[in-house]
């Protein structure tokens, strides 16, 4: 296991230093120049050249990516080129807001994915089987863009019962984590469904109905339990799907988080914080994928280490 | 996780060929995978027969499309669904904009196919060091966040249908790769390759007579599933305004030219939206009974 | 005895109406309506970047800056009238090379010191060092030293020199007739060195100045709070107690919470889709303030790339763009703009009729330059709403005249590389990166747009248009520092830019009106809301009706 654990964290300490340098790389590739944009338009050539000098924007590639590197192991993701604060500030002021909304997500997903996926099974092969089904295909099909207006045109705008986005309340939660964890409920309710149906077809089950044991005691206290194992351990992978909705969702709903600002970094070339925010992101991809990698095997003994 | 090895299949040159005839008609027998294909049917020729079916042009920004204070108008007589906030007419935009999607969609998966195949294949077949980088930067290319990678790209180029299908093809390889290694290794490792080997078979024709055929129900499926998503993918670069440039419409970049008007005119937004989840479920729903058909061992799991 | 007794109370009267005078001096009118007290809240969409004077340069923390500190000038509250702020009276030698201030005495910054000459020089020499990479060091080039100190090889200007704890003087090396503008923006605010010392780079975010108010509060992302400085020099100012600037406020989201109550300003504005509705209901247009802005929106078109080299092909593209139609695709909140200045800048020529839209005519020009079938070329505009709406609505009046301009909308960082190059773009529509005035003064609409100066690599002259003559009078104008002879020189000046428009490098388009609403409660005069240098409100002069 400790091996297992060497490996796999030496594999993605590479991953991030891989995905490090190929961002580095296309923002250096940007036809864009950061240093005009520090400078302002009323900057002389003299001024836009100091400038470049002092960030060390006039180095080669290979130079530059080491001198980024170098701070980044020491913890120094830079100072932003607009902003002239830290990235680490910047970043930690605005994460919080992020990972509440990938809680929701997570909370929103398994609440309605579970529950229609078990729903589902119950009753497999019926009209709700089927509409549930549908259902959860229109919900990974649905663009969350379109999911997060609608939302928030008919539950916020016409019908007033929360507030049209912004952040800083409960209610204020409810619509972004909806509309990210509508995608994700698709998946987990086709998930529940063939793992229920799976567990269903045990024979511990039958011999718990032939007990004389209620439908519904052996479906909460026996099956469910064994179905929801294995997605549970899923959760972790989850993360990466979560961080593609995060730059539009909050771009919808103006929730404080790193994707807005992201968003506003890649309009005025910040790329320090752009790096930042890419690698904080594929950090916790690669975390997530890691400890779902983990669990997994302790949840489902059929699942072997590789 | 790993997929268990399919029961031995004696090697077979045809073996392709006999379940493509029979698939149309087990399509048929279920009503979901129907209204996958009829939605695709529709858009299609939505597409195709655009120019025949409205009167104006998708370009035309007509002077009695919008009020005197520039607001757009809700569906009328003269405008069935409506105008943009140009003053173009909505009902030929979201036809046009099929034309976009459509081609967009197909071209950048049939890339990413491309792609993902040959980096799944040759890690699969030939293993050793060679897989093993490959292998490893399939793995690095999934921890990156792709909508960020896709931004990033799209600025590092000059925006245009194509480099947009590039792009996305770039960002959506990865699945393909890892199904096809999977695939390619449990079958490289089976005996009659061996045997093939022995015999003195070269690479390519253990590749091309006897891996690839088996690869092909794999590759219609995820193929088909991956339609959707270069779909919704290149409708949120378009709405984050990095998508194919206007006045070329685009489901996606007609919403995000009109979303600040979506309470005074929701329309603007729901009917491209509606469109988008549409095509993008049509696809979903055609995969997955695909799936069904042709790789039952794989029915359930994402 | 009488006369005694009258001489003494003469005497003591001329005594204490000069001891008011000297302890108590206000340098502006204060409102007689205005009670003091009170808090209100404004919103803004994106996030504050830096409140240091030496580098913020966005249009939402220009103001907040100037809340915060003071320069030695600044422009009478809702106008562009210069007035001295900090200086409390200045001399202009006859050469008008010459700037000598005298300071008020006793304003305190906020961390209790009090403000002297000697923070004047820092401040303006740590603009202009290297080290503290601030986007307003050019606007003191007429500085003695400025060369060696802009270089870094002098460790300050020893064109400033401290006269005495309350006296700075000026030389320049040459008569600027823009400095007054120059000691008033922001770059000239007044910073205590021993603040800026303790946060190095983060005075940003911990500043400390001699304004109205001071920083009370600042949650990144999410709210900012001023509070009254109570020792503001200026007597009587500010009214309000409080602000909070509340960050990552959707337009739409801030009209609905002003309209519910929550809130007084939305910063950004009223959004385009409700503005009709607004303005349709007299209760709420009554709240509205319609201002100009000192703002130009044009399409550049650059002379190096042909057809654009042949002025006859820009002068039909000035024609074909009907500029009414495209006003009403953003509302009609903006006037069609016939010359690069705005009207509410001293020396636009009211009579200048500039070229009217006539498609028909347009063709002719194009024909006669050679292109009578038209040509193919590229409008390149930033890829944020409602720009790219705006370059089609362009789009399609060119297509008329049967130019076929292709789209290219990107990130405004690249639509800037673009224009810096000599040959990079053709055409580009300025929406959203369009040239707003630093300062009221038409100088500031030629320098790094039409002048030769600007048409460098990587320079904001995307029309690389150059025209040594006019450059050459537009540095005489330039050196008519004599206030009294303000007229002449604005007459110079709108002859430059009427004959900037012969040549046509540039199509003016429209200039955009500034429309701020207001909650009920808000009090202080209209021009106040819509400040064209203190955008878009004046902190220091509004006040609320419901103090009690």
């Amino acid at each position: 296991m400790i091996a297992y654990l060497c490996r796999r964290l030496f594999q993605s300490l590479l991953i991030l230093l891989g995905i490090s340098i190929i961002t580095f790389a296309l923002l250096y590739l940007l036809p864009a120049d950061p240093v005009r944009q520090i400078a302002g338009r009323s900057a002389t050539p003299a001024t836009v050249e100091s400038i470049r000098r002092q960030l060390g924007l006039d180095q080669p590639f290979l130079v530059q990516y080491g001198r980024y590197l170098w701070n980044l192991v020491q913890g120094d993701l830079g100072r932003s080129y607009i902003q002239r604060s830290e990235v680490s500030e910047l970043i930690v002021a605005r994460l919080p807001a992020t990972l509440l909304l990938m809680v929701g997500a997570i909370v929103c997903e398994l609440l309605i994915g579970l529950t229609m996926g078990l729903l589902a099974a119950v009753r497999r092969g019926s009209a709700t089987d089927q509409s549930l089904m549908v259902a959860s295909f229109v919900g990974v099909s649905a663009p969350q863009f379109v999911v997060g207006l609608l939302l928030l045109y008919v539950f916020a705008v016409r019908l007033n019962w929360f507030p049209i986005g912004g952040y800083g309340t409960f209610s204020h939660l409810i619509l972004p984590s909806l509309t990210v964890g509508i995608l994700g409920a698709g998946w987990y309710a086709r998930m529940m469904r063939s793992s229920m149906i799976d567990v269903l077809r045990q024979d511990y089950i039958r011999t718990a109905r032939a007990k004389g044991l209620a439908r519904a005691t052996v479906l909460i206290r026996h099956a469910l339990p064994n179905a929801i194992l294995p997605i549970v351990a899923m959760i972790g992978i989850d993360v990466g799907i979560l961080m593609g909705g995060i730059v539009v969702v909050e771009s919808v709903f103006g929730w404080p988080g790193i994707g807005q600002l992201v968003w506003q970094a890649i309009q005025r070339v910040d790329i320090p914080i752009i790096m930042g925010v890419t690698l904080v992101s594929a950090f916790a991809i690669v975390l997530g994928n890691l400890l779902a990698d983990i669990v997994a095997p302790f949840i489902d003994p059929r699942i072997k280490l590789r | 996780m790993s997929i268990p090895a399919s029961p031995d299949l004696p090697a077979r040159p045809n073996v392709s060929a006999r379940p493509k005839r029979g698939v149309l008609q087990k399509l048929a027998r279920r009503p979901l995978a129907v209204i996958g294909l009829a939605v695709v049917a529709i858009v299609v020729l939505g597409a195709l027969l655009a120019p025949w079916l409205t009167n104006f042009d998708p370009d035309q920004q007509m002077f009695d499309g919008l009020t005197l204070t520039g607001e757009p108008l809700p569906p009328n007589a003269t405008f069935w669904l409506g105008t943009d906030l140009l003053g173009r007419d909505l009902l030929t935009r979201i036809l046009y904009g099929a034309r976009t999607s459509l081609i967009i969609g197909i071209v950048a998966n049939g890339i990413a196919l491309i792609i993902g195949t040959l980096v799944g294949v040759t890690a699969g077949y030939f293993r050793g060091w060679v897989g093993s980088i490959l292998m490893r930067f399939t793995d690095l290319m999934m921890a990156f966040p792709a909508l960020l990678l896709a931004i990033c790209l799209a600025a590092v180029f000059q925006p245009s249908l194509w480099i947009v299908a590039l792009v996305i093809a770039l960002v959506n390889w990865v699945q393909t790769a890892r199904v096809t290694y999977t695939q390619t290794s449990s079958l490289a490792e089976r005996e009659f390759i061996d045997a093939e080997r022995t015999i003195g078979a070269s690479s390519a024709r253990i590749l091309f007579r006897h891996i690839l055929p088996h690869l092909v129900p794999t590759i219609i499926v995820w193929g088909t599933l991956g339609i959707s998503t270069t779909v919704l993918l290149e409708a949120t670069l378009s709405y984050l305004g990095i998508g194919v440039q206007p006045p070329t419409p685009s489901w996606g970049n007609i919403i995000f030219e009109n979303q600040t008007y979506f309470q005074a005119a929701p329309w603007l937004v729901f009917f491209p939206g509606a469109a988008i989840l549409a095509l993008a479920l049509a696809f979903n729903l055609i995969g997955d009974a695909l799936r069904d058909i042709l790789d039952p061992t794989q029915r359930g799991r994402t | 005895m009488k006369r005694i007794l009258t001489t003494t109370v003469a005497a003591s009267a001329l005594a204490l109406m000069i001891g008011m005078a000297s302890t108590n001096v206000q340098a502006e009118q204060l409102d007689p309506n205005a009670k003091p007290g009170g808090e209100i809240v404004i919103t803004y969409k994106d996030d504050v970047a830096t409140l240091d004077p030496a580098i913020g340069y966005d249009w939402q923390n220009w103001s907040m800056i100037k809340s915060l500190f003071d320069g030695l000038m600044d422009y009478e509250a809702g106008t562009t009238t210069l007035r001295p702020d900090m200086a409390e009276s200045y001399e202009i030698s006859p050469d008008g090379q010459t700037f000598t201030f005298k300071l008020r005495k006793g304003v305190k910054f906020h961390n209790g010191r009090e403000m002297t000459a000697e923070d004047v020089k820092y401040s303006i020499e740590r603009v202009v060092n290297p080290a503290t990479q601030s986007p307003g060091q050019g606007f003191f080039g007429s500085i003695k030293g400025y060369e060696e100190a802009a270089a870094g090889k002098a460790d300050g200007l020893s064109g400033i020199t401290v006269v005495d704890p309350l006296t700075v003087k000026f030389e320049l090396t040459r008569p600027d007739a823009t400095f007054l503008h120059v000691m008033a923006i922001n770059f000239s605010h007044v910073v205590p060195k021993e603040e800026v010392e303790k946060y190095g780079a983060d005075f940003g975010k911990h500043p400390v100045g001699t304004g109205a108010f001071k920083l009370a509060e600042w949650t990144l992302g999410q709210r900012v709070v001023f509070e009254k400085n109570p020792d503001y020099w200026n007597t009587g100012l500010p009214y309000l107690n409080k602000i909070t600037f509340e960050i990552g406020q959707e337009p739409i989201v801030a009209l609905l919470r002003l309209q519910k109550g929550e809130i007084d300003v939305p910063g950004d504005g009223i959004p385009p889709a409700k503005f009709q509705e607004v303005m349709s209901d007299p209760a709420q247009k009554a709240r509205v303030v319609e201002g100009g802005q000192l703002h130009t929106g044009y399409v550049t078109m650059n002379v190096n790339i042909p057809p654009f080299d042949n002025v006859k092909v820009r002068q039909a593209v000035n024609m074909a763009i009907n500029k009414d139609r495209i006003v009403q695709l953003i509302n009609n909140r903006a006037v069609p703009a016939n010359q690069p200045l705005p009207p509410s800048m001293p020396g636009y020529a009211k009579d200048y009729k500039g070229y009217p839209y006539d498609a028909a005519k347009a063709k002719e020009l194009l024909a006669e330059a050679g292109h009578a079938d038209g040509f193919e070329t590229d409008l390149y505009v930033m890829n944020t709403d409602p720009n790219p709406r705006i370059a089609q609505g362009i789009q399609q009046d060119l297509a008329a005249i049967g130019i076929k301009a292709n789209i290219q909308a990107l990130a405004q960082a690249n639509v800037i590389a673009a224009g810096g190059e000599k040959e990079g773009a053709p055409m580009i529509w300025s929406g959203g990166m369009a040239w707003i005035a630093d300062f009221p003064d038409p100088s500031n609409f030629y320098g790094p747009i039409l002048g030769c100066g600007g048409a460098v690599p990587g320079g904001w002259n995307w029309s690389w248009y150059c025209n040594e003559d006019l450059d050459k009078k537009a540095a005489e104008a330039d050196s008519i520092v004599d206030p009294a002879k303000a007229d002449e020189r604005y007459k110079m000046w709108s002859d430059i830019y009427v004959k900037i428009m012969e040549d046509a490098p540039w199509a003016p388009v429209f200039n955009e009106q500034r429309f701020t609403m207001k909650s009920p409660r808000m009090g202080g005069a209209d021009n106040l809301y819509v400040d064209p240098v203190h955008i878009p409100v004046n902190y220091d002069h509004v006040y609320v009706n419901d103090v009690q």
